[in-house]
């Protein structure tokens, strides 16, 4: 990751968050295009979850990764916080990396 | 007086040290998992400072994918910065200059905060409690990472690249309390699913952001069936 990488990111970041509070004042968004806003974490964080877990090189691969997932969906489903969380994934993902 | 019994403080200083052990893990990925040197991983929590776009930018790096392709999905998560700025409007009334400087502190914790008063003032303060208090944990996190990130062994080895799946769930969860949100959540998966072996990394994600369409249409469709 290069510098421009790193300073188009911030840039843009900046300009997204300054925008609303700036230039966009006084005038309000259609209610669909606000819903749809709201929507694409869910949307973005759905397909980022598929691609960290069986994601390849332009394949999909079936590994120990969706062991760690499936790990970290109990953590969240058991109420742990973030920590116990992203730790059980890491743990159970390398024990079955280590047994296999 | 007491920083820690004060309605605002304690809740921002609280979750400040919450987002600062996730900024942790965020520093050990990005030097660790997505090999990114020590003050690279540090300029992005300091300038980008928004951890679902760092996040998402350093997923993509680590598999493989270019700075170019990493941007998309990363620039399409602070979306909803717009809003939130919108929401704001009214909480922070101030001259331009003072809102410019207070844009690189709108994030998730600090709109919540500001938005949950009553209190244009206490809004005002709640803002900056919050968004202080995570821009130091955060960045005092990142840097503690990366460092502990460079010197670890293998991260596959370690279990490491797992946590990327697991973080993005863990903030997915409090997203999906409507019927919407699943179904958008569901389609950017599908979406990704499909396009992982076609395309090259970073694009399946961009993508998968059309589930927010896929989303709204099937929510705007269900409720013209129940209220016609």
């Amino acid at each position: 990751m290069t510098w421009l990488a790193v300073g188009v990111l911030a840039v843009g970041s900046y300009l997204l968050k300054a925008s609303g509070l700036v230039a966009l004042r006084g005038r309000r968004i259609p209610p669909m295009l606000d819903h749809v806003l709201s929507l694409l974490p869910a949307a973005l964080f759905g397909a980022l979850i598929l691609v960290s877990t069986v994601g390849g090189d332009r394949a999909l691969v079936l590994d120990a990764r969706l062991a760690g997932l499936a790990a970290a969906a109990f953590a969240l489903w058991r109420r742990a916080g973030f920590v116990v969380v992203v730790l059980s994934a890491a743990v159970v993902t390398a024990l079955v990396r280590a047994i296999a | 007086m007491n920083p820690m019994r004060d309605p605002v403080l304690r809740p921002a200083i609280t979750l400040g040290i919450a987002v600062g052990v996730f900024g942790v893990s965020f520093g050990v990925l990005a030097s660790g998992d997505a090999d990114l040197p020590i003050a690279t991983t540090c300029a992005l929590s300091l300038f980008v400072f928004t951890g679902a776009s760092q996040f998402a930018a350093v997923s993509v790096i680590a598999e493989g994918g270019t700075a170019a392709a990493a941007l998309g999905p990363a620039l399409l998560l602070g979306l909803r910065h717009i809003g939130y700025g919108l929401s704001l409007d009214r909480t922070l009334r101030r001259s331009l200059p003072y809102r410019l400087l207070a844009a690189q502190f709108l994030i998730d914790e600090s709109t919540a905060m500001a938005t949950a008063q009553d209190d244009p003032e206490q809004g005002t303060r709640a803002f900056w409690a919050a968004g202080l208090s995570v821009f130091v944990f955060w960045n005092l996190g990142t840097l503690i990472g990366a460092i502990f990130g460079s010197v670890l062994g293998e991260p596959e080895t370690l279990g490491l690249d797992a946590i990327f799946p697991a973080a993005f769930l863990a903030l997915l969860v409090p997203l999906l309390r409507g019927p919407d949100a699943r179904v958008a959540a569901v389609s950017g998966a599908v979406i990704a699913l499909v396009l992982v072996p076609l395309t090259p990394a970073g694009v399946p994600i961009l993508a998968g952001a059309a589930g927010a369409l896929i989303g709204a249409w099937v929510g705007r469709r269900r409720r013209g069936r129940s209220s016609p």
